[in-house]
């Protein structure tokens, strides 16, 4: 759900520019505060994994595929906060780099998969949690994937409503329906990236979150 | 302490490097709708800045499974620099 340049008209695209660097500035403030020194390769590893990641395209129903976002994991593991840094490191390597979203629109796309994907999949991880504290960890993560890739889509369909590119009820059907399955595809993998680390670094669950 | 090792971590990444060039190559979601709702036209990535690795692939090299595993390494490698010191960013 990368958007490219030219689907957002110049007030939406510099308004969540603005809004996006603010909310790094205080990403990166809380993360020289907060973030102890021997966590920050740990993020970095995060990073680099949710970056591997978001190239795998699954084929979904319809022609279509899409990937792994991977907020909503990281938010579970470091926090929403820790979250933006991740996606935004990755956003601005896409964008840069690889011209896997444009660059008048990347202000957007951190929006919608850092601020909208990470806020959205940790705050619903934590009311599934609490309502079944037991065993409702998986079930959890499951559904903070689907919700934040759900509600990241829906946000990039109100902003192309407001930038006149697609009427506001036929985007908004049609992406929120392509990106059911890209979502539950979404809340699997972060089942099986939650098995892994249980597997592997069970300690990794256990942060504080940022 | 061998709990705390990353290792897992990096052959995790290894292993899922090595599928990059198996990825779907069918339009995500978004490129789906704007093909269906006739906005895809509107796309202009690339007339601000030309990468030479846009779409992951090497220009020079054949967009061929090597240079989409090759790109995706150096891709791997900036994101961990960034991240970390995206973090550390008062203190660089």
């Amino acid at each position: 759900m990368h958007i490219p340049d030219g689907f957002l008209d110049t007030k939406t695209w510099v308004s969540l520019y603005l809004v996006s660097a603010g909310a790094i500035g205080i990403s990166v403030n809380r993360a020289n505060r907060q973030m102890e020194d021997k966590r920050i390769p740990l993020m970095g590893v995060m990073a680099a994994f949710v970056f591997v990641a978001q190239m795998l395209n699954f084929p979904v129903a319809g022609g279509t595929s899409g990937h792994f976002v991977g907020a909503a994991f990281i938010a579970i593991l470091l926090g929403p906060w820790a979250a933006l840094l991740v996606i935004t490191s990755i956003l601005l390597v896409q964008c840069l780099l690889f011209q896997d979203g444009g660059l008048t629109a990347l202000g957007a796309n951190i929006f919608n998969m850092g601020i909208v994907g990470g806020f959205i999949g940790f705050y619903s991880y934590l009311g599934i949690s609490y309502l079944f504290p037991k065993k409702g960890l998986l079930a959890a993560a499951f559904l903070a994937g689907f919700l934040s890739v759900l509600t990241s889509a829906t946000a990039c369909a109100l902003e192309l409503a407001f930038s006149g590119t697609v009427p506001l009820m036929p985007g908004l059907i049609a992406i929120s329906f392509v990106h059911t399955p890209i979502g539950l595809g979404e809340g699997l993998i972060n089942i099986g990236a939650i098995l892994f680390l249980q597997k592997t670094r069970p300690d990794l669950l256990e942060l504080d979150r940022m | 302490m061998p709990n705390k090792a990353s290792w897992p971590f990096w052959l995790l990444i290894g292993i899922l490097i090595l599928l990059t060039p198996f990825a779907s190559e069918l339009p995500d979601g978004l490129e789906r709708v704007a093909h269906d709702l006739g906005f895809m036209k509107q796309d202009k990535t690339g007339a601000i800045i030309s990468s030479p690795l846009a779409d992951y692939s090497i220009s020079g090299l054949a967009k061929n499974k090597l240079s989409t595993a090759l790109a995706c390494v150096v891709g791997v490698v900036l994101v961990f620099l960034i991240s970390c010191s995206i973090a550390k960013w008062r203190s660089l």
